[in-house]
């Protein structure tokens, strides 16, 4: 048996990998935040139109594995023209199907708004889109800071499948440090706390953002 | 328009409205001057709400028409976030904006569709929380309100849009006792400012006192309208006389 030899030197390779991770991660979530809220309004507010296409497009995503969507994504789609670099087409794929998740969870808040709400504002003159985005969605999104905190750390970890695709982050990186030096163990683990520090990083901030924009009688049961 | 209307500030013709195989309403017309109360009183599930609803189409109504000032309410051609913005209307569950404080809620009407610059939306807010006896909870949100102080925020926010008419909805149904008194004052002492108002209430008191005019409904249909000495001491229909006595021994007397 070994002991436990982790090579400092490797931490700056690491710590690139962890930005790159950091950069992917953002980039999807910010994507798919403004696709999510999109198709989360189209089911809600949409009619049949919009609804069931938003729906049909949530399913597909959810219903297959996010690895398969990477691979059509950035193995798939240069047969028909377009050509993406790995970056992109890692952030494209995550960003989709974060989208679909994020849209569930935001159509859940929104419909947890009381029905109430939309009719006083509508009483006021406000067209629906004036309602929805002064009444309905500041409440929605207090409302769905809880859920939507597990949807981006699922993604911080998620995002480790564009290793598949030769991107060097957090654990593209460790992949390669440790098939040179045959020290998986050591390396792996470091990789994983790393993992692990940026996970509890991000759930605290979400913690203090829910806690900052809280306002009496609203929120989800139990931490009001 | 129609002739000797000219004068009504609202006009009702018509209104029918079915849910389902349930038929609501079942041609209502009425008509309401400027500076006039009515209250309309009723059993519950007679359309009473539907009607207030259909007045300014948060409920569209199957058939009917309704005149604000001559525009054409349920015309398909009118926009009608602009009429709704001219007619207040109070819920009886308040439905405050629960994200927003009291200033807030007051102000977001005059702001957002108004147009209304912060400042002076700000002042107005001010001012009617003021009329409605709030000053000081500017700052307080819904959950931290009593239901009467509520309501009197949602007042305050139909208020701030300056509209032609107000609305109600059975504004102190859904209050605890003690707290319908100060919900009623404040809309009494709108009455004598001269809004024009259109009441649901099941407030007997408020009604004789306060309604130049009120209204028995009862199955999708105005069953008698009349002034309140008239119909309290004298009504036509039995129906109403009925309705009268049984309501008061339920509400009791209490002038508003």
């Amino acid at each position: 048996m070994s002991g436990f030899y982790f090579e400092w030197s490797f931490l700056p390779k690491l710590a690139q990998g962890l930005l790159l991770t950091v950069e992917i991660t953002g980039a999807c979530i910010a994507f798919g935040f403004v696709l999510g809220v999109l198709l989360a309004l189209g089911r809600v507010y949409g009619g049949r139109l919009i609804s069931i296409p938003c729906g049909i497009y949530i399913h597909f995503f959810r219903g297959t594995p996010l690895l398969t969507q990477l691979f059509i994504v950035y193995f798939g789609l240069p047969n028909w023209g377009i050509q993406l670099s790995a970056f992109l087409s890692g952030v494209l794929a995550l960003g989709l199907n974060t989208a679909a998740y994020q849209a569930e969870y935001f159509r859940g808040a929104i419909q947890a708004v009381k029905r109430g709400q939309m009719m006083a504002a509508r009483s006021l003159g406000m067209s629906r889109i004036q309602a929805i985005r002064s009444v309905i969605l500041p409440q929605a999104f207090r409302i769905v800071i809880p859920s939507w905190s597990n949807e981006l750390i699922l993604m911080l970890k998620y995002s480790s499948i564009v290793y598949s695709i030769a991107l060097l982050d957090l654990m593209g990186m460790g992949k390669r440090i440790a098939a040179r030096n045959f020290n998986y163990f050591e390396v792996f683990v470091v990789v994983a706390l790393f993992y692990l520090v940026l996970v509890l990083a991000l759930s605290q901030s979400l913690r203090w953002l829910e806690r900052r924009v809280r306002v009496p009688g609203l929120g989800a049961p139990g931490l009001r | 328009m129609r002739e000797g209307t000219m004068d009504a500030l609202l006009l009702v013709e018509d209104i029918h409205k079915r849910y389902g195989k349930e038929e609501v309403l079942k041609g209502v017309s009425f008509q309401l001057q400027k500076g006039e109360t009515k209250v309309i009183i009723g059993p519950s599930g007679t359309g009473k709400s539907t009607l207030l609803r259909c007045i300014n189409r948060l409920t569209e109504p199957d058939r009917g028409r309704v005149w604000l000032e001559g525009v054409e309410v349920t015309s398909r051609k009118v926009d009608i976030n602009r009429i709704r913005a001219q007619i207040g209307f109070v819920f009886q569950d308040f439905n405050l904006f629960t994200h927003l404080a009291a200033l807030d809620n007051v102000r977001l009407g005059p702001m957002r569709v108004l147009g209304m610059r912060r400042d002076q939306a700000t002042k107005l807010a001010r001012e009617e929380l003021a009329r409605v006896g709030l000053a000081g909870k500017e700052d307080a949100f819904p959950a931290q309100l009593s239901g009467g102080q509520q309501q009197r925020v949602s007042i305050a926010r139909a208020l701030a849009m300056n509209p032609k008419l107000i609305l109600f909805d059975e504004p102190t149904s859904a209050l605890d006792p003690e707290l319908i008194g100060e919900v009623l004052e404040v809309m009494i002492q709108l009455a004598k400012d001269g809004m024009t108002m259109i009441v649901v209430t099941h407030e007997m008191g408020f009604a004789r006192s306060v309604a130049d005019e009120i209204i028995f409904m009862e199955k999708g249909v105005i069953v008698e309208q009349g002034p309140p000495a008239q119909l309290f001491s004298a009504p036509r229909h039995p129906r109403t006389a009925e309705f009268l006595s049984k309501i008061t021994e339920l509400y009791g007397e209490t002038e508003g």
